[in-house]
Order: C-alpha cells, then sequence, then structure tokens
C-alpha cells in the first residue's frame, strides 16, 4: 500500500493500530485495534549529499538509513537503541538516543513530514531544505505524538557529517551526588562533545564524553579520567540501558538528575542519563503501581514505556500531561472520531 | 463596530488609560512593523504590563468578538505585527523582565518583551543564547518565538524552536496554558513546538523559557574574496563535504559590499565579485586545525584574497559589514524589498543566474545577501517608488525570486515568517490538503479566528464546528474495518 492508499483507508477505517518495525508496540496504554503498517513504504525517496538532508520513507529502518549515509561520509544523528526501529516510529514516539547530546531530539532534526489523515488526506508540512519557517510546523505536532492526530508516511531530515575520529572519556565514581557534580561542571564546559552521558549500575556510576574530530585527543587530555579509543560497546551498552522490563523515561533538569542517581542507588535500578538534557532512563527488573507513583512523587516527569501490559493497566504510563484541554482540541480536529491508536495517549 | 467603546473602556480599566492609546496620530507608530510596505492603524493600541493583564485583555476582546494583533518590538520583516483596522494591538514592550536566570540548568526564564541580546547578556560571558537575528539588539524574544527566527550562527547551533522549550501562553479566548517546561521531553504532544513560529495565530505567549549553552572557547573570523557569488558558493560547498560546520557562514555581492562599505568601513575591495565570511567557533584546538583547513579551501575555490581579523575589534567590524548590509543598501537605493527565500545550497549557482537573469528582465538592480551555509538567500530588490510603475515591478520581480526558489526545492521564507507578505506564495509551496492540515490546527487554538487574522494562510477560512464523538463506522459494523 502507498502512502495514498494509507490516507485513503484511514477514511473508511473504524479504528487502527499504526505499527512499522513494530519495536515500540509495548508503549502507552494498551489498546486493541487492527493493525495498519507502513513497513511497505521503505523507500530512501532522495540522499542530498550535497545538502546533508535525505528523505526517508516511513518504513525504512534508522540502521539501513545511517549504513546508506555513512558511505557518504554522512550521518542520520539518531541512535535511539532497538536496529528493527524504523525512522516512521522513532519520529512519532520522539524516542532518541546519546547522540541526542549534540544533535538534539527528533524533533529538532527532522524538516518535513507527509502524514496520512483521518479525513482520507494525505498532507506535507515543512520542507527539505534545512531552514523554512513556512506554515504551521506539523512535523513538531507530529513527532512524538504516537500515530494519534497522523500516520507519517514520509519523513525528510537533516544530516550530518560523519566524525572521521572519536574516543570517550570515562569519569568513574560510587557516590551519584559526586557524580552528578561531576557531570555538572563537564555540562558547562564548552567541550563540544558528541555525546555526554551518566550510568549507574550495582552502585557504582560514570561520566562518560565522546570527543570527535582531529583535537579529540587533546581535549581528552583536559579532563581527568579514563580515556577508551575503542567505546562502541560503552555506547551499545547505554542505548541498551534504555530498555528493559520495565522502563521510566524521567524528564528533569541537569541538577534533578542527581536525585535520579541517588533513586537508582537505593533501588537497585539501572540507570542512563543524558547529562545536559536532563533525561534519564529508569531500568527495574519488575515494578508495581506504587513504585511508579512514589517515583513520580519524588522526580516529577515519569513516562512508563516498556512495561508489562498489566502493568500499564493498572497505572497511567503517562502521567499528568500539562494543557492537556489543549491536547484535546487539537485531537478533536485531527482525528474527530478518534481511530488513529485510540486510547493510546489520549483517553 | 457594536462595543467597540466599551471594550476600549475595559481596556482601560485592565491596564490603565495611560496605556490604552486610541488617538489617530498615537497610533500611527504601530501601523507598520519592520516591513513598511504595509499599514494599517488600529482602532487602539494597549500596552499591559503583566501577563495577567495580557490575559485579561485578551479575554475582553473575544467577549466582544473582535480580532487583535500581538506585537513586539516591530522589527518582524513580513508584516507579522501589521494591526487590523478595527482590531486592537497588543503592544508587549512593558513586558520586558527576566524572571529567572537559572545557569544551573542552563535555562532563563523571560517575558516576551525581553530583547534577545538581552538574554545572553544576563547568562554571559559563560553562556550565550545561539539565535541571533540581526536586529538583535532591538528585536524582543516574544517576537522570536512567534517568528521562530533565525540568524547568522543557526547553520550550526538552530533556530529559536530549538532553544525554547518552555511557554506560558494566552489562548485566543483568554485562557491561559502552560506548554512544556524546563525539563525536555514532557508526555503529550510537543505543544511548545507547535506554537513556535505560529506568527502569532495561535495566542500569546507572557513567559518564555529558553536554554542557553556554554560560550565557545575560541572564535576564528575570516573574510574570503572571489570573483563572483558562484565561485564563492563552491568554497561553500567544499568547507562543508570537508565535514566541517562552522558557526557561520555568509555570503555578501558586489552590490552589498558596496553599500554596506559606505556604512561600516571596513576597507574591503570594492571591485570583489563576492565576499564570503567563514566564522569557525568551539574548542580553541579544533578551531586552530579547522581554520587553515577553511583558508586552503577557499583558495582552492578561487580566492583572491583572504583576510583573518585578527582580534574582536576586527571580527566586529567583519560581523558590521554582514549587519549593515540590509539597513546600508538604503544608501544605493532610495527603496528595496527585501526576500528571504531558501533552496537547496547545491542549487546556489542554478538560482544566482536565475536571479541575474530576472533583474535584467525588469531592468532592476538586486543585491544579495545570504547564510549561505543553509541555503537562505535575502534578495534586495532595489528600486525609486517615486518612479512610476517601478515598485510594483519591484514586488513583481521580488515574487519571480521567490517562485524560482521554490522550484529549485526550497521555500518562500527561511526566518522572515509569511506574515502578510508572503501569504500569496502559501500556494506554490503548499496543496490544498495541506493548507486544511494547517487549517485544523489553527481552529483547535483559535475556532473563532481572533488571533492575527489575515496572516500566514493565503485566503480567509472559517472553523467548522468539531465534528461529533466517536460513532462505529458502517464499515467497522459490516466487519470490513478488518482487512488491514
Amino acid at each position: 500500500m502507498d502512502a495514498a492508499g494509507v490516507a485513503a483507508s484511514l477514511r473508511e477505517s473504524g479504528g487502527v493500530r499504526v505499527v512499522a518495525g513494530g519495536t515500540k508496540l509495548g508503549w502507552g496504554r494498551p489498546i486493541e485495534a487492527p493493525e495498519l503498517s507502513v513497513a511497505e513504504l521503505d523507500a530512501i525517496v532522495e540522499h542530498n549529499e550535497g545538502d546533508l538532508t535525505a528523505i526517508l520513507q516511513a518504513g525504512v529502518p534508522v540502521a539501513t538509513a545511517r549504513a546508506a549515509f555513512a558511505s557518504a561520509g554522512q550521518m542520520l544523528a539518531l541512535d535511539p537503541p532497538d536496529d528493527g526501529a524504523t525512522i516512521g516510529g522513532v519520529v512519532a514516539t520522539g524516542d532518541s538516543g546519546p547522540l541526542r547530546h549534540r544533535y538534539g531530539a527528533p524533533r529538532d532534526l527532522v524538516l518535513g513530514v507527509q502524514v496520512a489523515l483521518p479525513d482520507g488526506s494525505l498532507a506535507r508540512a515543512g520542507s527539505k531544505v534545512i531552514k523554512n519557517v513556512a506554515g504551521y510546523d506539523l512535523a513538531k505536532l507530529m513527532t512524538g505524538a504516537f500515530g494519534t492526530l497522523g500516520v507519517v508516511t514520509e519523513v525528510s531530515l537533516r544530516l550530518h557529517p560523519a566524525p572521521r575520529e572519536w574516543l570517550t572519556v570515562v569519569v568513574r565514581s560510587d557516590d551519584p551526588r559526586a557524580l552528578a557534580t561531576a557531570a555538572a561542571e563537564l555540562t558547562h564546559r564548552p567541550l563540544e562533545a558528541d555525546r555526554l552521558d551518566l550510568r549507574w549500575e550495582d552502585g557504582a556510576g560514570a561520566v562518560l564524553v565522546q570527543l570527535c574530530g582531529p583535537s579529540a585527543r587533546e581535549r581528552a587530555a583536559r579532563i581527568d579520567g579514563e580515556v577508551v579509543e575503542d567505546d562502541d560497546e560503552l555506547w551499545a551498552a547505554q542505548r541498551a540501558g534504555q530498555r528493559g522490563p520495565v522502563v521510566l523515561r524521567v524528564s528533569t533538569t541537569q541538577q534533578g538528575l542527581a536525585d535520579v542517581l541517588a533513586t537508582a542507588n537505593e533501588h537497585g535500578a539501572l540507570c542512563v542519563a543524558r547529562a545536559a538534557h536532563g533525561l534519564a532512563w529508569l531500568r527495574f527488573e519488575s515494578a508495581d503501581a506504587e513504585l511508579i507513583a512514589a517515583l513520580r512523587a519524588r522526580l516529577g516527569a515519569c513516562v512508563l514505556l516498556d512495561a508489562p501490559a498489566e502493568l500499564r493497566r493498572a497505572v497511567d504510563p503517562w502521567g499528568p500531561l500539562t494543557a492537556e484541554p489543549l491536547m484535546r482540541r487539537i485531537k478533536a480536529r485531527f482525528d474527530p472520531h478518534d481511530i488513529l491508536n485510540p486510547g493510546l495517549l489520549l483517553r | 463596530m457594536d462595543g467597540g467603546r466599551q471594550l476600549i473602556e475595559a481596556l482601560r480599566r485592565i491596564c490603565g488609560d495611560a496605556n490604552v492609546v486610541t488617538e489617530h496620530h498615537a497610533l500611527r507608530t504601530y501601523e507598520s512593523d519592520g516591513l513598511l510596505q504595509y499599514a494599517a492603524v488600529p482602532r487602539a493600541a494597549v500596552l499591559p504590563g503583566t501577563g495577567d493583564e495580557v490575559a485579561a485583555v485578551v479575554r475582553a476582546c473575544h467577549e466582544a468578538g473582535v480580532p487583535w494583533v500581538a506585537r513586539g518590538s516591530g522589527s518582524g520583516l513580513s508584516g507579522g505585527a501589521l494591526p487590523i483596522e478595527d482590531g486592537i494591538l497588543v503592544v508587549l514592550s512593558r513586558l520586558r523582565r527576566i524572571l529567572e536566570v537559572d545557569l544551573a540548568n542552563q535555562r532563563v526564564v523571560c517575558e516576551p518583551g525581553v530583547t534577545n541580546i538581552a538574554i545572553s547578556a544576563a547568562v554571559g560571558p559563560s553562556h550565550f543564547y545561539p539565535p541571533d537575528p540581526s536586529s538583535q539588539i532591538v528585536c524582543s524574544i516574544g517576537g522570536n518565538e512567534a517568528e521562530n527566527s533565525g540568524g547568522a550562527h543557526c547553520f550550526k547551533y538552530g533556530f529559536t524552536t530549538n532553544y525554547v522549550c518552555g511557554l506560558e501562553v494566552v489562548l485566543p479566548d483568554g485562557s491561559v496554558m502552560t506548554l512544556g517546561g524546563k525539563e525536555l521531553d514532557l508526555p503529550g504532544y510537543d505543544l511548545c513546538g507547535v506554537f513556535v513560529g505560529s506568527e502569532g495565530t495561535l495566542g500569546v505567549a507572557t513567559k518564555i523559557t529558553v536554554r542557553v549553552v556554554p560560550t565557545p572557547e575560541s572564535v576564528r573570523t575570516l573574510v574570503a574574496f572571489f570573483d563572483s557569488p558562484g565561485h564563492a558558493g563552491h568554497a561553500v560547498s567544499a568547507i562543508v563535504s570537508a565535514g566541517m560546520v562552522p558557526g557561520a557562514i555568509e555570503m555578501m555581492d558586489n552590490l552589498s559590499i558596496g553599500a554596506s562599505e559606505q556604512m561600516a568601513g571596513a576597507g574591503w575591495p570594492l571591485d570583489a565579485g563576492a565576499a564570503l565570511l567563514v566564522e569557525l567557533d568551539g574548542p580553541q584546538s579544533e578551531c586552530d586545525a579547522r581554520f587553515d583547513e577553511v583558508r586552503a579551501l577557499c583558495e582552492q575555490a578561487g580566492s583572491n584574497e583572504v583576510r583573518v581579523a585578527r582580534d574582536d575589534a576586527e571580527r566586529q567590524v567583519f560581523w558590521k559589514m554582514r549587519k549593515a548590509a540590509f539597513p546600508a543598501m538604503g544608501r544605493v537605493s532610495p527603496h528595496y524589498y527585501v526576500q528571504d527565500s531558501v533552496i537547496p545550497r547545491t542549487a546556489l549557482s542554478t538560482v544566482l543566474d536565475r536571479i541575474a537573469e530576472l533583474a535584467s528582465e525588469y531592468d532592476l538592480q538586486v543585491g544579495n545577501v545570504f547564510h549561505a551555509g543553509d541555503g537562505n538567500l535575502h534578495p534586495l530588490v532595489c528600486y525609486d517608488g517615486h518612479t512610476e510603475g517601478e515598485a510594483e515591478r519591484a514586488e513583481e520581480l521580488a515574487g519571480q525570486i521567490v517562485l524560482a526558489c521554490v522550484e529549485a526545492g526550497g521555500s518562500i521564507t527561511g526566518e522572515h515568517g509569511v506574515g502578510v507578505d508572503k501569504k500569496r506564495y502559501m500556494p506554490k509551496m503548499f496543496s490544498e490538503a495541506d493548507l486544511d492540515a494547517f487549517q485544523k490546527l489553527r481552529c483547535a487554538f483559535d475556532p473563532d479566528g481572533l488571533a492575527n487574522p489575515g496572516k500566514v494562510m493565503p485566503t480567509p477560512r472559517l472553523c467548522g464546528e468539531v465534528p461529533g464523538p466517536y460513532r462505529e463506522h458502517p464499515l467497522e459494523k459490516a466487519g470490513l474495518a478488518e482487512r488491514f
């Protein structure tokens, strides 16, 4: 089915579960609806090397796209976990990995979208150039909306030059507060790191700073830590830490991360965090509604990502939404009969 | 208008007599923004002093069914803050307090009337706020937020939308909502991302939370001169292909060099076909290593002279040349019309040739100033408004340039916004289905069409009722919906 077919099918639909790679179907409220897959939309439509932009259909696996761009010395600076994840799914969920530190989230890299809407239309917003303010930024509206306002069928993206040399400096501590302080200090230095993460596991932790470019070694020498040349495994582990039996994504501030690390330590949870952005992922082997409520009371906004369906029924996986009435007004205009992932985000 | 007098009275009660302007001669101060081709005198201009007053003003307008337009410093270049006759102009220049500098978390919370430069000043020298429109000493952060402003350093650092993470907004019904916050990735729709750049048509921001970042350790700036913009364009491609992301890459053509030279007096060669200003910033060692590479690439692309700024004073002179380009054009032409189109960078030569062709066809001069890294062109169409028909010819030429850029795969506006100026070009870039989708969003925020009507969308549209609640579709009843 092509994009126009996806749009046409929505007009007659009584409700669909939108899927592509199927790697994040366990997020949000559990829902029952026939699947509408965009996995077949898997063409790299354009790779404009000289412009550092690309247009991908929604079903293109991110790993496939990254490999294609790598051959031109370029990269799509999105490295969320799950190699089977598609660009459509990553954009729809707003998922990101350690490269977010320097390059931003999907919202920052998406230049334009094509979406199939419940009224059967196929609409575009944005453009394929890296600078554009014409029209409303529906690309940002669709990014992270979990397919509840439209089905993303195509995405245009900004690419970046791929680094040619890199290394990672690891600063270790077994005191969560001291580690958070070390991360904060590094965050406020003009290091121009590509990745700057925190990790806490089994009573010990580390700050990981990835430096790229010809002067990486020289810059690394100014940080008091261990230099790791072959750092692939370190970063694979950071990405993997964002998945598990029960994973909560915490939105806090840089200063709030100290409390998140301390919480991980107290509960024996694994924590992976983006130090500069105040974003953390807490991974538990198991959890109940009481624990989630206690974590929200202590840490603020926590979204339950990976979790057994019964837990996602027992607690609201999203927690309180700011400006919820406005979100409902938008949902009512775009999807008045609630056919797109019904109940997954707004009930 | 019925009830107009009562509305003015209500505004006086909310903001005080001194802050409600109704005299025609005083209102003329506000008749245009930075785009002087359009002018309209509103029924009244009101200058609220707090966010609560803004909400009360908007609520009063809503109750009276009177449209309103928000205005910051009035430096916008697309007529976004052009008043509506019979409408109310809400001037935000009294809301100019920085409410919180939370340096530990790299956030600043401020009112919309705060100037762009004041934010960097509040967090410097250790940190700065990257988006830097050329008007940054006067333009307000509220205006930047509404227009999603760019600037010279956006190629590396991104735009306003990449830095605004939280907003307090007044919706057109007068209700107050918080969108986003100091934290990122809060659950639900990215309403902050949707609101930024909506050109005042979805509501008005009364509090803005922005991200600030560490100031780069080192800045190195050079200017390279070329025979033509085409040659300079090759240097840009070579620099980008080499994997570099300079803080800024700006280009000026011969006409704009000549104009700026009269104002900034940097001593640049008046016979140069193009000047390329390249700035690298970042860690000292990285900058130094890359800087020699940039210089070599410029020379390889045919630059006949490269000047390196020896100190910050000279760097400021280089930038003055670039930032003076718009006002300086007034010295070589009685009037000019600024365009803001974007093209894929690789189409630069083709589009420049096309612009030159069009200029000679219309017998008008066109100066060119670009943010070359991101393909954002600012063609300056020169004309003499006192010569009959020349203004119309200039406008038509400007329109042809916009179309050439859209045909090359670009956009009608990169940073100035659609406003009133470019709304007629919207159908060249967007289909009817695209515009319908935009309208869905607008109706969700402003079903009565009171916030800055007549801007952005090419033709006036009304909002229908929201369709009723969920009904089971006949096909679903029949089991046909199972076919996916």
